[in-house]
């Protein structure tokens, strides 16, 4: 398979200061690959990085055959103005940008494609709702719609699923792996160590710096993780750093000790 | 009896068949509504509601200077206040991303040194009635060619937001989506404020810099209480705006009141009732009944 995304030397940081160092090689099409390590660790960093968000201090992100522009991205926090008047139809309909822009009028078969995506994720006789009338979990799943049909070859998740019942992360994870089915690449920051083994076959641990890269068993062995809490400490993280949620209670059994 | 005689004999509509400023004044209002309202939708819609009135304040000097050089010159006003009110906008902008002042009270600072600026220098030279034309409009003075200008500001306003309604939404509802995806962000954003300016400009020769914001805001914080989409929300702040903008009319012609502030108050008047009675208002679920509870 050929690169789709390759990290050359890359440093990313905020005013100066980095919070992703000198990360090298590649992501190649078609890969599920989930983005670990504790907080502050630089994961969504990396993600702003890939999209063009953030502009590297050093060393460059190359995309191969995909503009910046057509990235599926969802961010970890939602940007939507939750009161402005819109329905979760016209919403969703946004996703179809790459295609229509923002003059042209929609067919028949772009109305079907946006039910169909609707539908996809369960929130079917919802359409005329305006998105200020929500769940958080059901407004999680009208982003994902918009994903479905921004129809991307690259899909980057910044912790989708923070805050949502299981049933709507069992629905969207099952989403996911259809994507990448499908043939799409899909990148995933994720705390939840249990679903990183169920569905991801690849993991990048991270902390400010690569960690580890490879099979997700491989990964995330105790070894790699303790190492990436000892480099997030040293970066000055708080001390006790967890790198998922499962960790807080033996970091704090660690801090104590 | 023609239809003319029938209609002049109808208290509602004689003033406008029998003086001509009132039609003009209506035709202006109708303008205003057409064009400035839908712009006050977004601006509410973007909580930019004192920024729009700030930036009503800051096209004063620029309007002013246009007096200085060429006295009630409708074309020199306009000009003016467009330089001034974009050059406002867009450096109030400037220190809100470059600085630690935020975009409040970077806008506050610069409404106020324009406000200031602009009676200044229209008291150096202009009469009190001048400056109460600047601040306050005159509705009931308006010519063929401050017409021609209200009716080209308002035709530009419903081009611009038809042809780019999906582009003005997502700026407004997903302004970093819409950056990611598309590079017509910045075109939205500043394209966005231009309109504002012109739409400003032409409440600023209706009902003056004080007010000309008022039939932007209160139509749309009016419908924003009756309808939760979006071009429902348009369609009924412009009916509330040329409704509020008409009643206002007719009680300034029947009580004898200054057109302009009888306009806006009436907007005002729309609104409080929209509060009491609006279903998306706060009294509407207090008053419905409790279907939940009941067996």
């Amino acid at each position: 398979m050929s690169a789709l995304i390759r990290f050359d030397n890359l440093t990313l940081g905020y005013n100066r200061h980095p919070a992703v160092h000198h990360l090298k090689g590649e992501i190649v099409a078609g890969s599920l690959l989930a983005i670990v390590g504790p907080n502050g660790a630089g994961k969504s960093t990396l993600l702003k990085g890939i999209v063009g968000e953030l502009r590297p201090l050093q060393g460059h992100v190359e995309l191969c055959g995909i503009k910046r522009e057509h990235i599926a991205y969802l961010t970890q926090q939602s940007t939507i103005d939750g009161s402005f008047p819109i329905a979760i139809y016209d919403f969703v309909a946004m996703g179809l940008w790459a295609q229509f822009g923002a003059f042209r009028g929609f067919n028949r078969a772009a109305r079907a494609r946006i039910e169909e995506a609707i539908a996809a994720v369960g929130l079917s006789g919802l359409e005329d709702r305006p998105i200020g009338q929500l769940s958080g979990g059901q407004l999680q799943r009208a982003r994902f719609a918009r994903l479905i049909l921004q129809d991307s070859p690259l899909v980057l998740l910044d912790e989708p699923y923070g805050a949502i019942d299981a049933n709507t992360v069992r629905d969207l994870a099952a989403l996911v792996r259809r994507w990448n089915d499908e043939g799409r690449t899909v990148i995933c920051v994720l705390h939840d160590f249990a679903q990183v083994r169920q569905d991801y076959p690849e993991t990048l641990l991270l902390a400010r710096e690569q960690v580890a890269r490879g099979a997700t068993g491989e990964v995330l062995s105790e070894a790699n993780l303790l190492r990436a809490r000892q480099l997030a400490e040293a970066h000055g993280e708080l001390p006790g750093a967890a790198v998922c949620s499962s960790e807080v209670g033996a970091s704090a059994e660690h801090r104590h000790a | 009896m023609s239809l003319i005689d029938t209609l002049a004999g109808l208290p509602l509509v004689s003033p406008f068949i029998e003086f001509g400023f009132m039609r003009r004044a209506l035709a202006g209002c109708l303008a205003l509504s057409l064009g400035a309202t839908p712009i006050g939708v977004f601006l509410m819609l973007r909580r930019m509601s004192l920024a729009g009135d700030a930036i009503s304040h800051a096209i004063l000097p620029g309007a002013a200077i246009g007096y200085l050089v060429a006295g009630l010159s409708l074309g020199a006003m306009t000009l003016g206040g467009l330089v001034a009110g974009i050059a406002v906008a867009l450096a109030a902008g400037g220190v809100a991303r470059n600085s630690v002042i935020k975009e409040d009270t970077s806008l506050a600072t610069f409404y106020l040194m324009s406000l200031s600026a602009g009676v200044l220098i229209i008291s150096m030279r202009g009469s009190n009635v001048d400056l109460l034309h600047v601040l306050f409009g005159s509705v009931l003075a308006l010519d063929n060619d401050a017409l021609l200008l209200l009716g080209s500001f308002a035709s530009c306003s419903i081009v611009a937001i038809t042809l780019g309604l999906r582009l003005i939404v997502l700026e407004c509802c997903d302004p970093s989506h819409l950056s990611r995806i598309s590079r017509l962000s910045p075109l939205a954003h500043y394209g966005f404020m231009v309109l504002v300016v012109i739409n400003l400009i032409g409440g600023f020769h209706a009902l003056g810099t004080l007010m000309a914001v008022g039939i932007m805001i209160l139509p749309s914080a009016a419908a924003r209480l009756w309808v939760d989409h979006i071009v429902p929300l348009i369609l009924t702040a412009v009916l509330i705006a040329f409704t509020g903008s008409l009643c206002g009319l007719l009680l300034s012609y029947y009580i004898n009141l200054p057109a302009g502030p009888a306009i806006v108050l009436t907007l005002g008047g729309l609104y409080l009732l929209s509060m009491a009675i609006g279903p998306l208002g706060p009294w509407w679920n207090r008053l419905r009944p409790r279907w939940h509870f009941e067996r």
